[in-house]
């Protein structure tokens, strides 16, 4: 037995189980994309037709698929910046010689990562309900008038985004924070001699030093967020007047609502398209970014 | 069993082989009874419930296992925004439970699924279930292609709530009978710089339009649930009679989210009409003050000329049919069909009971607010029994919705439910065109 041999032995059980649990599946899932599986076919098989790319089609007529895709970009566009901004402020307190506490104060933001999603929404559904919340209650007392923060059409996906920000950026600040410890600090102490403010240090040592953990952030985060589905369906169920109903609700809806296997299963390859273009626009970005 | 093979052996010494055979005997005999008091004691007969009839029925389960001590009954709430997915998946997952409540929305899909055991059978022979004393198209709604699926368990319809002292104050001694009637009282109770108007119409709810369609003499959908039938004169008129009441401002055009607390807004009078169900009768009782409740009554819906049609809604009980447990199921469902006993389902929830016997006594008989009720579902009118009738409804609504909105005419909007519609109901067409040998000989 060669080493090349022993080397795939070793990566058979690894790959078999790849190979069931994921690429089977998604095989499965992209012909099933170019069938109408629905209820019909459910109760007898023979009732299956094969429509090609009519599911891809059809979608792209939809106006729900649309505005779900608008919901979802705007979640990505807002909710991305906002989430990276609030983790490398929060990295920069923690990392700061000034910061007392650290280790607790590192625990309590990085709680909410680990906290289930469903638990939390209903405590959110809580702080945010238009009469007896406490957001409104805060606001109450400086005179704002109440808001209906999840039966407003216009105010449901801020505040899901509000949520999904304060649930996720604790674990971007771990990453962050280890990239900031990374950063050698005689850099800091030649531009500290040489006069540079902090601002200066931070726009000129900090930033460029942590561009590529910046980077892997920013695709981990928009990935991660165009997946978005448990904060809506629990907050808000898609509503009001679908105003939150992003693209992978709506594959929910398709495919375990109304059992409509075969356009779900299109919806979730158009996203996948979405997501990897997006990726690699990004990544290609940043290379020209880095060569300049 | 080896013990007992020795002392038979014992006993007269016959031939070793027959010695065996009877220990075999009684090795079936015991596993047989044993299995024949097994399945009650460790499977039990399974049962879904959806919502608040869960809480309701296990109260009324202790009388029924008294009565019936070998059958064990485990029932398992689902929450109701859950239960239809939760139905299909256990289909394809093959782990029905043996008997459901099931939606009368419902059933024509999880027939269209065979998962269903079909009833008329037990019906004959029961003693206790009579079809004539149900209301007629309740019983109907458990028909699918002239079998009988399902049992109607509770009924529930749509009627009109309105304000007494408002009426009597402008003029109205009773409550509307037709669309004209009705359209002079909105017009008359509406006031846009007082902010009232003649009646809530949650903009993102399909009930209310679907039961002024419903009272049309032209069905929704035509040539066998083939396709939309919403360009019909029927529907038009009934869709321009639900446009022109936001147009006019008899309704305000908001959604059942913005609305908010509806009861207590009928209370002061913003609405002096509220379209709703009989769960309606329970709230307005705990949240209005005790002073008002003489303010306020039931009314059958008006329809275009006297008297109209609503929904034939509720939910059934029904027998999956892979289910071991089929007379079990039965019993239960022969318990939970007894007046007395829908008369208490009535009084632990306010759920109305779908047969007429039901109505003769116990809290539903006087009780005024509910006498309506009782009107209403002589006339009640199923919805069209296709698989596909939510999401029709659904697109139905959002269509009208932007006909409320003054982005289409009365002509646009029904066409362009017919075209939803007819997409929809695409693959139905091809599978009712190209019938395939019976799915029974599948199983």
């Amino acid at each position: 037995m060669n080493r090349q041999h022993a080397a795939w032995l070793f990566l058979a059980p690894a790959l078999l189980v790849l190979g069931v649990f994921f690429l089977l599946p998604v095989i499965a899932a992209l012909a099933l994309s170019l069938t109408d599986y629905d209820l019909y076919t459910l109760a007898d098989i023979r009732n299956l037709r094969f429509v090609a790319l009519g599911n891809y089609w059809a979608l792209l007529q939809r106006p729900l698929f649309w505005s779900a895709l608008g919901h979802t970009v705007y979640f990505v566009a807002v909710g991305v910046p906002l989430s990276m901004a609030a983790s490398l402020g929060a990295a920069l307190l923690l990392n700061s010689p000034l910061a007392r506490a650290k280790p607790f104060f590192r625990t309590a933001l990085f709680a909410p990562v680990v906290t289930t999603v469903v638990a939390v929404a209903v405590i959110w559904r809580y702080l945010f309900n238009t009469k007896y919340g406490m957001a409104n209650f805060a606001l109450g007392h400086l005179g704002i008038h109440p808001i209906d923060w999840l039966g407003d059409p216009h105010w449901a996906m801020p505040t899901i985004i509000a949520f999904a920000v304060w649930k996720n950026f604790g674990y971007n600040m771990i990453i962050f924070l280890a990239g900031l410890q990374a950063i050698p600090p005689d850099l800091y102490e030649a531009a500290r001699i040489d006069g540079a403010s902090p601002w200066r240090q931070f726009r000129h040592i900090t930033l460029p030093m942590l561009a590529p953990t910046m980077l892997m952030v920013a695709i981990l985060t928009v990935s991660g967020y165009f997946q978005l589905f448990a904060e809506p369906y629990v907050m808000t169920e898609g509503g009001p007047l679908q105003s939150t109903t992003s693209v992978l609700y709506l594959m929910y809806e398709e495919g375990f609502k109304w059992w409509n296997l075969g356009s779900a299963s299109a919806v979730a390859f158009l996203l996948f398209i979405i997501m990897f273009a997006v990726t690699a626009l990004m990544l290609r970005f940043s290379r020209r970014g880095g060569e300049s | 069993m080896k013990h007992a093979g020795r002392s038979h052996r014992s006993l007269r010494a016959p031939s070793m082989r027959r010695s065996l055979v009877l220990a075999g005997v009684l090795l079936c005999a015991a596993l047989s009874s044993a299995c024949g008091r097994t399945p009650a004691a460790e499977q039990p007969l399974t049962f879904w419930t959806f919502g608040r009839e869960g809480e309701a029925i296990v109260k009324l389960l202790p009388d029924f296992e008294r009565a019936h001590p070998d059958i064990h009954v485990k029932v398992q709430q689902l929450p109701l925004t859950a239960a239809h997915q939760k139905l299909l998946t256990a289909f394809a997952g093959g782990s029905t439970p043996d008997m459901t409540q099931l939606g009368n929305t419902w059933l024509p899909e999880m027939v269209a699924l065979h998962a269903l055991q079909p009833l008329q059978a037990r019906v004959d022979r029961s003693t206790v279930i009579e079809p004539d004393d149900y209301f007629a198209s309740i019983w109907a709604t458990n028909v699918i292609d002239g079998t009988l699926y399902g049992v109607p368990w509770y009924v529930d319809t749509r009627l009109l709530f309105y304000r007494k002292d408002l009426l009597k104050s402008a003029g109205f001694d009773a409550p509307p009978r037709d669309w004209a009637e009705w359209r002079r009282m909105l017009a008359a109770l509406s006031d846009l710089q007082r902010h009232t108007y003649g009646v809530l119409l949650p903009t993102n709810e399909y009930e209310q339009l679907m039961s002024l369609a419903l009272q049309q003499p032209d069905p929704l959908l035509r040539d066998g649930g083939r396709y939309g039938n919403f360009r019909s004169a029927g529907f038009k008129r009934a869709l321009a009679f639900y446009v022109d009441t936001f147009r006019l401002h008899e309704a305000p055009a908001i959604t059942n989210v913005e609305a908010g607390n509806p009861w207590l807004e009928f209370g002061r009078g913003v609405y002096a009409f509220y379209l709703s169900g009989p769960w309606n009768i329970g709230e307005f009782r705990s949240r209005l003050s005790a002073a008002q409740q003489d303010d306020w009554a039931t009314a059958p819906l008006p329809g275009p000329e006297g008297p109209g049609a609503a929904v034939a809604g509720g939910s059934s009980l029904v027998i999956f049919r892979n289910s071991p447990h089929q007379q079990a199921a039965w019993t239960l469902i022969e318990y939970l069909s007894q007046p007395a006993v829908q008369q208490r389902f009535y009084d632990l929830l306010g759920d109305m009971p779908p047969r007429r016997a039901s109505w003769t006594g116990g809290a539903l008989r006087d009780d005024p607010k509910a006498r309506a009720f009782r009107d209403q579902l002589e006339r009640v009118k199923p919805t069209p029994p296709v698989p596909e009738w939510e999401r029709i409804a659904n697109e139905m609504q959002l269509v009208a919705a932007q006909a409320i909105a003054g982005q289409l005419t009365i002509d646009q909007a029904a066409t362009e439910i017919d075209r939803r519609t007819d997409l929809i109901l695409e693959k139905r067409r091809w599978v009712l065109d190209h019938p395939q040998p019976s799915a029974e000989g599948r199983r």
